[in-house]
Order: C-alpha cells, then sequence, then structure tokens
C-alpha cells in the first residue's frame, strides 16, 4: 500500500488500459500492435488483481499469483501468436489485417 | 503428508500426458521414411490410456480444492476421451499425405495437451485451475489450426484465433478480476456465499459471460467461427466444434450453477436473449453457405443457442440435459464430418453442390451423412431428437414457454437447410458426381461407431438416469 495514493487511481488507471486496448484491438491494422493491443488488456487485469488484493485484502496472496500466472500464460500467448504472424509474413510479405481477408463471412 | 492414492483422482490427464511423452520419445526413434508407422501406434496407445481410465476411483478434491474430481467429471472426460480417439481414427488419411509426414508427432502431441487443459478446467475448483486449463486448451489449437503450412487459409484461420482468443481471455479475465475485488477470493465455492447483485459483480460477470462466450461462439460473439474452421484442416475442425466447445459449455454450466447461484434471475435473462439471438442469427446465416464447413459452423452456432437454452432450466435436470446432448452431439457432428473428411481427402471437393449426385457413387458415405443431418436436425427415431427434447424440458420445468417456441420454430427452420443437403446428395442430378472410393479401415470403424450410437443411444435410456443420478453431486 502506499501513503497518499488511494485504490481508486490505480482502478482508473487499469480501466484505462484495458479500453485503450480493446480500442486500439478494433481500430490498429498491423497484426503486432494488435498483439501489443491485447498485452495491455492482459496488463490492467493483472494491475486490478494486485491493488485488490494489496488494498482490501492484505492477508492474503491469491491475487498475486493469479498475476504470476497471468503473466506466463500471456507469454506463451505471444510467443504462438508471433509465430502465426511470421508465418503470414512469408505468405503475403506483408502483415496489415486488411490483407488477412481471404474468408468473409 | 498427502495421501498418494488421491493423485489417482487425475488419472485422465496424467495418463493423457504420458501417452503424449511415449508418442515424442516414439517419434524420435522412428525413421524419416517409416514415420507412417506413428499413426497406427498413437492411435491404439490412445485407445489404451482410455479404457485404462474408464477405471473408477471414489471422488474426493486435491490440492485444497483447486482439483475435483467425482462421477460426473470423470464420466465427461471420458466423453471427452471418447471424441478425440473418434478425431484421430477420422484423420488417418489426413496424416498419410506426403506433405504432413514431418509433422505426424506433433499433430497427436498438440491434440493430446489441449485435451489435458480441458480436463483440468473441467474439474476446476477455483478460477486460476480454470484459466490455466482454459489457455492450455487454446493456445495449441490456433498451431493446429496453421497446421496448412503452405495454404494462405490455414494461417489466416491461425491468427485469427489466436490473437481472438487472447482478446476474449483479457475480457473474461477482467471479469474475473472485479469478482475477485468483489469477494475476495478465488475459489468457486468462497465466492458463491459471497456473490449479491451488487454493481461491481454484475458489472465482472458480463465480461466473465462475454469472455465465454467467444469460447463457445455465440452470437455476438461468433463472427471467428467460421473462418477459422473455414482455414483448420477438417479433423481439427472437428474437434473445435465438438470436443472444446463441449468442455467450455460445461464448466460454463458449472460456474453458473454453483459460483453464480445468488444471482441466477440475472443470468437468466441474460441467457435469454443470447440464446434466441444465437439461435436465430445461426440458423439464418448457415442457410446461405455453399461449403460444407462454413454451414456446419453456423449449424454448430445454432447448435450453442439450443445448449443455452438447456441451462435455462437450472439444477440437476439442466446439468443433465446438457451433459446428455453433449454426449449425443459429439457422434452427431462427428459423424458429419467424418464423411466430409472421407470426401475432402478423396476427391477435394468440399462444397455443397460438389455433393450432388453422392447417392449414385457412395450409398454407405451418403446414408451416414442423412443419419447425422437428421440428427442435428433432431428428427424423432435419431439420437438429436432425445437430446433437443430433454433440454426443451429441462427448460419447461421452469416455465420458459415463449423461449421454448422460438427454439422449436428455429429447429424447423434448420430442417430447411439440412434437407438442402440431403437433397443435393440423393435427388439432385450430376454429370460428374465424386466417383467411388474406399476409406481408410480406421475412418470406416468410426463412422459405424457414430452410426450405431445415432441409431440406439436415443433408446437406452440407462445413460439419461446415470447422468441424472451422477450429477446429484453439485447440488
Amino acid at each position: 500500500m502506499i501513503q497518499g495514493i488511494s485504490i481508486y487511481h490505480f482502478l482508473i488507471v487499469s480501466t484505462l488500459m484495458f479500453f485503450i486496448g480493446i480500442a486500439g484491438f478494433i481500430i490498429r491494422q498491423n497484426l503486432i500492435t494488435i498483439l501489443l493491443s491485447v498485452e495491455l488488456i492482459l496488463n490492467s487485469v493483472v494491475i486490478n488483481f494486485l491493488v485488490f488484493n494489496r488494498y482490501l485484502y492484505p492477508d492474503q496472496l491469491q491475487g498475486h499469483f493469479f498475476a504470476l500466472f497471468i503473466i506466463g500464460v500471456a507469454a506463451a500467448e505471444a510467443s504462438v501468436a508471433i509465430a502465426l504472424i511470421i508465418n503470414i509474413y512469408r505468405r503475403i510479405h506483408n502483415i496489415e489485417s486488411d490483407n488477412v481477408n481471404e474468408m468473409k463471412y | 503428508m498427502m495421501d498418494f492414492k488421491y493423485i489417482l483422482l487425475m488419472r485422465h490427464e496424467l495418463l493423457l500426458v504420458l501417452v503424449a511423452v511415449i508418442i515424442l520419445i516414439f517419434d524420435f526413434l522412428t525413421d524419416r521414411e517409416k514415420k507412417n508407422r506413428l499413426i497406427p501406434f498413437s492411435i491404439y496407445l490412445f485407445a489404451g490410456a482410455m479404457l485404462v481410465s474408464f477405471f473408477p476411483v471414489k471422488p474426493g478434491v486435491l490440492f485444497g480444492g483447486s482439483f475435483q474430481g467425482n462421477a460426473l467429471t470423470d464420466f465427461f472426460k471420458d466423453i471427452l476421451n471418447l471424441a478425440l480417439l473418434i478425431v484421430f481414427m477420422q484423420s488417418e488419411g489426413y496424416l498419410r499425405k506426403e506433405e504432413n509426414r514431418e509433422k505426424i508427432a506433433e499433430y497427436f502431441v498438440l491434440l493430446i495437451l489441449t485435451l489435458v487443459g480441458m480436463d483440468y478446467m473441467v474439474s476446476s475448483g477455483d478460477f486460476l485451475t480454470f484459466y490455466v486449463g482454459l489457455e492450455t486448451a487454446s493456445i495449441p489449437l490456433a498451431g493446429l489450426v496453421a497446421y496448412d503450412k503452405f495454404k494462405s487459409r490455414s494461417a489466416e484461420g491461425g491468427v485469427k484465433l489466436i490473437l481472438l482468443s487472447a482478446l476474449s481471455s483479457g475480457v473474461l479475465l477482467f471479469g474475473l478480476s472485479l469478482v475477485y475485488g468483489a469477494t475476495g477470493s478465488i475459489y468457486f465455492s468462497d465466492i458463491a456465499k459471497h456473490i449479491t447483485a451488487s454493481p461491481l459483480i454484475i458489472l465482472g460477470f458480463i465480461f466473465f459471460l462475454s469472455g465465454m462466450g467467444f469460447k463457445i461462439s455465440l452470437v455476438p460473439f461468433h463472427l471467428w467461427t467460421a473462418d477459422v474452421y473455414e482455414g483448420a484442416p477438417m479433423s481439427i475442425t472437428a474437434y473445435l466444434s465438438v470436443v472444446s466447445k463441449g468442455a467450455a459449455v460445461f464448466i460454463l454450466t458449472i460456474i453458473l450453477y454453483k459460483v453464480f447461484k445468488n444471482i441466477t434471475g440475472l443470468w437468466e435473462t441474460a441467457l435469454y436473449a443470447l440464446a434466441i439471438l444465437t439461435m436465430t442469427v445461426g440458423n439464418l446465416f448457415a442457410i446461405r453457405q455453399n461449403n460444407i464447413k462454413r454451414f456446419l459452423a453456423f449449424s454448430s452456432i445454432a447448435q450453442a443457442g439450443f445448449i443455452l437454452v438447456g441451462i435455462m432450466g437450472t439444477g440437476s435436470l439442466g446439468m443433465t440435459s446438457i451433459v446428455y446432448f453433449i454426449l449425443i452431439y459429439v457422434f452427431t457432428n462427428l459423424g458429419a464430418f467424418g464423411v466430409a473428411s472421407a470426401i475432402f481427402n478423396a476427391s477435394g471437393v468440399e462444397t455443397i453442390s460438389g455433393y450432388n449426385g453422392l447417392y449414385k457413387t457412395n450409398p454407405r458415405l451418403s446414408l451416414i451423412m442423412m443419419l447425422s443431418l437428421f440428427s442435428l436436425a433432431g428428427i424423432p427415431p435419431v439420437a438429436g431428437f432425445f437430446g433437443k427434447f430433454f433440454m426443451f424440458t429441462s427448460a419447461g420445468s421452469k416455465g420458459y414457454f415463449i423461449l421454448i417456441l422460438i427454439g422449436v420454430l428455429n429447429a424447423t427452420i434448420s430442417l430447411y437447410y439440412y434437407l438442402m443437403v440431403v437433397k443435393a446428395m440423393f435427388i439432385n442430378k450430376n454429370d460428374h458426381p465424386v466417383p467411388y472410393f474406399r476409406s481408410p479401415n480406421f475412418l470406416r470403424f468410426s463412422l459405424l461407431l457414430c452410426s450405431i450410437a445415432l441409431v440406439f443411444i436415443g433408446f437406452a435410456g440407462g445413460i439419461f438416469e446415470y447422468i441424472m443420478s451422477v450429477s446429484h453431486v453439485l447440488f
């Protein structure tokens, strides 16, 4: 717990990060940037878990453990996603999402 | 000191990991030219592991409640094992192609590891185990969707799946973090005690439901489904539409019934709207498809809508009807996908118009396809009717008659497009129909199994009563 900073400050930051991530996922064209937006969402969740644990339930560790697992799984997810994006790049020499639209509706 | 015999509760998962390791070692010891031997070896090994895990064990919990094993989860894991075995048998022809020789072991190992993730998810007792199981199940699937390395559609499907499943787990986790903040625990049993209709919990629940909606492809979270199903190899599509979806539906039902029990009225309203949307939109989009994979993708979206109708009837009747429906759905959908993949591997045809005149050349395949489609539509003598019947009964026991009416109307609409495929096979004329071919033996056996199950499972009343008796442990 940090003196002078209330839980609301942290929650505002994490909620902003979450919705910036959602907006980025929808607006951005580059597949790597879309992946970055997803990472932003996951990091906002990590902040949420840590802050709730530290401020509201300081005698437990469940939120901390959850945060650690999210970080690990996010790394695995990013590595697989980047491998698949490289696979796309080899096909079309380009990773703009507008060019990855062979299938629709 | 932990009693050693409790580890037997995890026998499904441990046996699957063992099978995966043995397949990897066998792959390492096999020459490049003889890799095809891996296919029968892996199938027999997996079947052996499946038989061993039928062995019953007393119910219990592990790791302080994180892992729960009881007769219901064991039965459901056996269904998933059986479904994966059928998928393996159906993928033989595909794996024997020259371009796949190098990657046969990866195919089996990745599929088995996704099943391990689903098994952990099915018997999870807290949200951490649930989340890790969910990710273990969904990350390798993206690799499998992109398994055809030299097809751009396969690569596109893989990227779409991994990005959207990462987004959906992000949304789901945000909801879980809010629920954690409001209740102070991640264990199902502790959360259930503190759930009230406070704004924070409602917001968290909505995010959670949207995340799960992506995983089981409910409308309006369904747009990835058809693209990923079309891009993936045929047997992976079958796996996605049956096993992956079935496991997610099962754990969603358990979480709704156990964790969010205190706000039942709230989630029933949400599910009511989602069920109507999912059935209707899935059906309407299925009508305009010509590719058989996209057609079955939209039909599986519509089936997810029917499953939601079953979830509405809470209590052990709801749980029983869901598990019974998934058991029948496994045979139904794998029968349809088995025929489709046999035809695709033999002739490369995957459009519905390409099926014209199939009955003249391949009568037995057409009959099995017809049985499966009748079962999907829910025509009485076939098993699918009984699955739908019990789900409507379950919703009816809570008085949702308007929802049932909409469900029955949708089942009638769905009959139209299922019969279009039957008409193509039996009535439409074609100068160049798919020539006669003989499928690999494993595939023939799996289709025989599916069609026997479709004809007889509805009349074996003992199965429904067995599920009913084991699902009482939840309540």
